[in-house]
């Protein structure tokens, strides 16, 4: 590995794209327009019952009991309790971001004594706000079975103050809005398409063109030149990265945790796609059909690996889909550094990017060829 | 002089086809050697695998004692490359370029000088994109020099560019002799072959069908050189009686077959003894142009004959 080489070449790359008004447009300033049009234009679609997941804090009094059955019967959410004993209300909120669930709810200790006293009790309702109509859906179930419950408890026909009230809090350890979720989306969104929309075109077109050919008799070698263009992504990533960062807190004023636990993200996430484009590039034939088999892998990543949307608001199938996509790993390691900090699962996030990554380099690596048979 | 590239039973096959069939050259170093044919007879395959870019089927290939696809690395090092269509990044400018493979080659060649050589200083803040044919391949010719190669190979150099361009290349290619370095010539146009090459071989259907200098094959393979004389039907017969060579009359022209260079002294003191008069004469030899289209024709017509015996 000549790293004069590898200088050399990111030299032509970056003059290539500084003189290319199009490349600078979308690296730089589409991600501006994306957080803008998200953050101000947010809406979100959700059908069948939402899951739950319940702290029940009150140990199974018939009373909860009886509360949660209604919940159940509403048929619009689906209650699940929750039988991890280390979680407690004050780490369920964290606990519910860092298992990706979407909904919580905490029924406080003395639930059934103080309806039976018709003493005031307030449950917790945990949502996501990247799931608005998710949010909408439980808190209205929530209201709906609590009226019922107020009304039976009803002082004999007197007004009398409802028994039952609810606070709705953000799931994670902190206040999140939309925003705050939908900055590691985007980032992820940018590792995905800038690499791999320029990789699969310039393997396809530098082979048309014989400019591979004329790189070949030089002393240049394709590790080196993939590491060039590596390197350039993994620059044009941070850059983008601090742009969404810096447009979400100074126009939606985003509460991200800017953590260095990002850093590994933003390296490994472009090493990654820079080589699956290299990929795809490599095995098409010319550069129409590399155009293809990039959209056919760039596509449903974009959409499904929770750039814009929680993986966890999918329906399960989809949901299970979503496991198998490279940048769902890079996004959840995002998101549990900048949201959640769970290093332990970031970490896991980050081995799969990286082994993935390693598997896909040297992929490439055989397939691209210079030369020819 | 030693030889810069060594040849010998050269075959490249690509599934039934031999698109090179078992080719013998040697090409000295410091000399041009012209490498010619129609299109698809197998020169590009066969200079590709000189420059290690194709592996060969079968035979044995030397360049500068080094086996091309093997040591590929070390002979690139080695050797300057200038393609068919030269095609470069769209956005780099000459000098760029220049700076690119030097840092590449590890070289400290002058932007500026080779760019003058190749008369193309003037372009040397222009962008790859915004020059035009004759200046992209003059631009290639220069990044092929940028690392002082021993051998120059150039595909078809030339093509597609004006008389004023193509002259321009080929006086790159003459100081490159005059260098001393090798220069390995594919070229579509005969006279060019005829003006700059020392050696030169002719390549059809795989296979090398006429070899020397552009003088030994015109000799060689060539029809005798004739003078031609503008005079009346009675000088034709009078010549033809006079000399003894086979003699044409056509629309006033007379032409007659040399066997001999000094057949065209005997002539003229024929023209002066007759009293006839005359208007003009001329002495005419074929071209290896001439000689080139012959022998692929005769080739062609000799494949054609055998397929359809009568």
């Amino acid at each position: 590995m000549n790293f004069r080489h590898v200088g050399a070449d990111y030299k032509i790359v970056a003059r290539t794209y500084f003189r290319n008004p199009v490349a600078l447009f979308f690296s730089l300033f589409f991600p501006i327009i994306l957080i803008a049009l998200f953050g101000l234009i947010f809406s979100a679609t959700g059908s069948g019952p939402v899951t739950v997941d319940v702290l029940n804090e009150d140990h199974n009094s018939p009373v909860s009991e009886a509360f949660l059955s209604a919940l159940n019967n509403t048929t619009v959410v689906k209650v699940s309790l929750v039988s991890d004993t280390s979680v407690t209300p004050s780490n369920f909120a964290a606990w519910l971001g860092q298992n990706d669930l979407p909904v919580g709810l905490i029924v406080p200790a003395g639930f059934e004594k103080d309806y039976l006293n018709r003493t005031s009790t307030n449950l917790t309702v945990f949502t996501n706000p990247q799931d608005a109509s998710v949010t909408g859906t439980v808190l209205g179930a929530v209201q709906g079975v609590a009226n019922g419950f107020n009304l039976a408890s009803a002082c004999g026909g007197r007004v009398c103050s409802p028994v039952i009230s609810y606070t709705s809090r953000n799931v994670g350890s902190q206040v999140y809005t939309y925003i705050d979720y939908l900055i590691p989306g985007l980032i992820g969104f940018a590792i995905l398409t800038s690499p791999m929309f320029s990789m699969v075109d310039v393997a396809s077109s530098y082979r048309k063109d014989g400019i591979f050919r004329e790189l070949s008799l030089t002393p240049l070698t394709r590790a080196e030149w993939l590491l060039s263009r590596t390197t350039w992504y993994v620059g044009i990533t941070f850059v983008t990265a601090g742009i969404m960062i810096g447009a979400g807190i100074f126009l939606f004023s985003a509460h991200v945790q800017l953590n260095l636990g990002i850093l590994p993200f933003l390296v490994v996430g472009p090493f990654f796609f820079v080589s699956l484009g290299m990929l795809a590039g490599s095995v098409a034939r010319t550069p129409e059909s590399a155009a293809l088999i990039g959209n056919i892998i760039t596509f449903p990543m974009m959409f499904l690996s929770g750039t814009f949307f929680t993986v966890s608001s999918f329906p399960p199938a989809l949901q299970a889909f979503a496991h198998i996509l490279p940048l769902y790993y890079v996004i959840d390691g995002m998101n549990q550094v900048m949201l959640f900090a769970n290093a332990s699962r970031a970490l896991l996030d980050l081995v799969i990017v990286l082994v993935g990554g390693i598997i896909v380099f040297v992929l490439a690596i055989r397939l691209f060829k210079w030369r020819d048979e | 002089m030693s030889a810069a590239i060594e040849v010998q039973g050269l075959v490249k096959r690509y599934g039934e086809l031999a698109a090179v069939d078992g080719i013998d050259f040697t090409v000295s170093k410091g000399s041009v050697f012209s490498f010619l044919g129609p299109n698809g007879a197998g020169k590009t395959t066969t200079v590709e695998i000189l420059e290690g870019l194709r592996r060969r089927s079968a035979g044995q290939v030397r360049v500068l004692d080094l086996d091309p696809w093997t040591d590929g690395a070390a002979l690139h090092r080695r050797i300057g490359v200038i393609p068919q269509d030269f095609r470069f990044f769209e956005k780099i400018t000459a000098k760029e370029a220049i700076e690119y493979y030097r840092a590449l080659f590890g070289t400290h060649a002058d932007p500026g000088e080779l760019l003058a050589n190749v008369e193309l200083l003037d372009k040397i803040h222009a962008r790859f994109d915004t020059l035009s044919g004759g200046q992209k391949q003059k631009l290639g010719l220069a990044l092929a020099l940028t690392n002082d190669p021993e051998i120059c190979f150039l595909d078809e150099p030339t093509t597609g560019l004006d008389p004023h361009a193509r002259r321009a290349i080929w006086a790159v290619i003459r100081n490159l002799k005059r260098e001393g370095r090798t220069v390995f010539l594919t070229t579509h146009y005969l006279e060019e072959a005829e003006l700059l090459a020392d050696h030169v071989a002719i390549i059809h259907h795989g296979k090398i069908i006429a070899s020397g200098s552009p003088a030994e094959i015109i000799r060689e393979y060539g029809r005798p050189e004739r003078i031609t004389v503008v005079g009346p039907p009675d000088l034709a017969q009078y010549l033809e009686s006079h000399v003894g060579l086979p003699t044409t009359t056509d629309n006033g022209r007379i032409s007659i077959e040399l066997a001999d260079k000094r057949d065209a002294l005997r002539i003229l003191s024929a023209i002066d003894a007759s009293g006839l008069p005359w208007e003009s004469f001329e002495t005419s030899q074929e071209t290896l142009e001439d000689v080139f289209v012959r022998l692929v024709g005769q080739m062609d017509e000799g494949a054609l004959k055998q397929e359809t015996p009568t």
